[in-house]
């Protein structure tokens, strides 16, 4: 009875439902669509010194400002033209990942760390510590999220670091409202109800009993999470308060393309795409994910 | 009804507060000296003191709290320290730049969720109907970030029909008395100088205002979907009520309060998105000048703006509470 779960011992249950929740998500279009992409993303990022045709820092000031191929003044070699320094932006954009896709892993796994534990606790222990934590969920939505974290690195100092505490730091919220909804439906179910009888404790009907019931919801809201984290990352790059400007990144090209917007429109348009892109993708991966790895929804 | 509005202001009361706290604790970690930005190169330490005493920057923290609280509470949010102005006098400028455009935000996006969950609802048999969805489904993955720069590449650069940035056409020499130039311009008859308003505005509103209309657009229709195959709604459809009158008349009505508390919520993140959007279309509402505050280290004027945005969010609470009050007769006298 160690592994108590609806009366089945874990080692009988778990592999059967991991598999078959992994072959949900598998054939799940959307999870393949968005998972695709995000898996090409990551690869293009871990190997970005191979797959850039060119060094994302080397300036050319001769070839400043090349439209990408079909347009007049093309250069060959250059897939998504130059910007007004002459760099190329596909490389640019391949080496801007990196950053991307970072921040959006990192912040996103520690804001639902720290929100789903803080969801958690208030869904489960209601009374003085729901009202402390809800009113603190309060309190932080009042503030402009954008404003709060440009605010928080302008404290810090720029930097990936920083960037990805802010997001954390902000976007808790969004985990702690959702998980501690699902605490609360959770606990009134009787597995748990079952869990507390034969005297298991509270911090063991959380970890092992509840937490594994709301992880389909958390990590579509993870999913959902990196989406928003990615957008986060290039609004605080445009602001120019992300990581230093030798580091190419989606935003600090947004930033850049925008002001070079009537010359050479491109410098704006690739890393736009790429954002868009990546964030649609992070939804899909979402939206599939919550409705393959709920076993309630799946039938 | 008066003890739930009671209630709802004292927990507004504290999540100012609360706002507040945080604020000033948090600007007094900002490593860098605010008054070492404003000292001109020959100043001596005794000047430097005393500016730092007209700052009220020479004494310990929590007393520094309780003057600044006192004197908010009497209206004095203090000096700004890059613009040499009061802190109020020049948030009162810039606000009905931003009310303006959020609120011109919210109609719009009321108006094509509305019309496109209607629209959807009509047509809801036909073949192509479940495209709608699909397209809205993409919608509702774009933030407004990715909009404004789609919008800025669409009309200032593919199609350059609309400015870029500003509020109005400095070349156009008009004078407003208030702040409020499109209000101000339509109530005065000034068609050409509410045009240019409108001109300036439509990027930024479309960018605020998509994303909303998306949300708007899959709550309703789906309350619209319940609706329709609800008791009353085929009682009207057997006295032979048309389909647009079936939903416009009777499903709406009852689809719309599910719509409006969702609405309020999501219209809290619109005016949180007007920090980014005026930046990029250098819009002169208090969000652009939010950002403007925390890059030059204006701590006054930081504190103030942050106070209004937490002050806006608690208020569109308290109506959009008060407002699914009225519109459902169950809560009524609850």
């Amino acid at each position: 009875m160690d592994d108590a779960r609806g009366g089945w011992p874990m080692s009988e249950v778990a592999p059967h439902w991991i598999s078959e929740s992994l072959r949900a998500c598998i054939r799940d279009p959307k999870v393949a669509a968005g998972g695709g992409f995000i898996l090409f993303l990551l690869i293009l990022a871990l190997g970005a010194p191979d797959f850039a045709p060119k060094d994302p820092l080397e300036q050319d000031l001769i070839l400043g400002v090349t439209p990408p191929p079909g347009f007049a003044g093309a250069e060959p070699g250059y897939l998504l033209g130059t910007d007004d320094l002459g760099r190329d932006v596909l490389s640019r954009l391949i080496w801007g990942s990196r950053v991307a896709l970072t921040v959006a892993f990192v912040a996103a796994t520690l804001a639902a760390a720290l929100g789903a534990t803080l969801g958690l606790l208030a869904g489960w222990y209601r009374g003085w510590v729901d009202a402390t934590i809800s009113r603190l969920v309060e309190i932080w939505m009042a503030f402009p999220p954008v404003l709060l974290s440009i605010l928080l690195v302008a404290v810090v100092g720029p930097g990936v670091g920083s960037v990805i505490g802010a997001i954390a730091i902000i976007d808790w919220t969004r985990f702690c409202r959702v998980i501690r909804a699902e605490t609360m439906g959770q606990a009134k179910t009787d597995y748990v109800t079952a869990a507390r009888a034969i005297g298991f404790s509270p911090m063991r009907i959380l970890v092992r009993e509840i937490l594994p019931n709301v992880m389909p919801v958390l990590i579509a809201l993870i999913s959902l999470e990196m989406g928003i984290a990615v957008i986060v990352e290039a609004i605080l790059s445009f602001v120019g308060l992300s990581v230093s400007s030798d580091v190419p990144t989606w935003g600090g090209m947004i930033a850049q393309g925008r002001q070079i917007l009537h010359q050479g429109w491109w410098v704006l348009a690739a890393p736009l795409v790429a954002l868009f892109l990546t964030v649609l993708a992070f939804n899909l991966l979402g939206e599939g994910l919550r409705r393959s790895l709920d076993p309630v929804m799946r039938r | 009804m008066t003890a739930v509005a009671a209630q709802r202001l004292i927990m507004a009361a504290v999540t100012l507060l609360g706002v507040a706290i945080i604020v000033f604790v948090l600007l007094r970690v900002v490593p860098g000296d605010p008054i070492a930005m404003m000292i001109s190169p020959g100043a001596t330490p005794a000047d430097i003191a005393a500016l730092r005493a007209h700052y009220g920057l020479d004494t310990s923290l929590p007393a520094q709290f309780f003057v600044w609280l006192k004197d908010i509470l009497h209206g004095d949010f203090g000096t700004s320290i890059s613009l040499h102005r009061n802190v109020l006098g020049i948030m009162a400028e810039r606000l009905p730049a931003t009310l303006e455009l959020a609120f011109a935000s919210l109609v719009f996006a009321a108006l094509l969720g509305g019309a496109v969950a209607v629209f959807g609802t009509l047509v809801s048999d036909w073949t192509a109907a479940p495209l709608i969805d699909t397209v809205n489904g993409l919608f509702l993955a774009v933030p407004d970030f990715i909009w404004a720069f789609a919008l800025v590449l669409l009309f200032g650069v593919f199609l350059p029909v609309l400015p870029l940035s500003g509020r109005i056409d400095p070349g156009l020499d008009e004078r407003f008395v208030t702040p409020f130039y499109l209000l101000e311009s339509l109530a005065t008859l000034r068609f050409a100088a509410a045009a240019d308003v409108l001109r300036h505005m439509v990027m930024p509103m479309l960018a605020l205002g998509l994303p909303l209309a998306s949300i708007i657009t899959r709550v309703l229709k789906e309350s619209l979907r319940e609706a329709m195959v609800q008791d009353y709604v085929l009682l009207a459809r057997l006295k032979g009520l048309s389909r647009l009158r079936l939903v416009l008349q009777e499903a709406l009505r009852n689809a719309v309060a599910p719509t409006l508390a969702l609405t309020g919520v999501q219209f809290t993140f619109l005016i949180g998105g007007t920090v980014i959007v005026e930046r990029i279309f250098a819009y002169p509402g208090i969000g652009n000048m939010a950002v403007d505050a925390v890059i030059n280290r204006d701590l006054p004027l930081i504190q103030g703006l942050t106070l209004v945005f937490g002050a806006l969010f608690v208020v569109v609470n308290m109506i959009v509470d008060l407002l699914v009050v009225a519109t459902n007769p169950r809560l009524r006298n609850g």
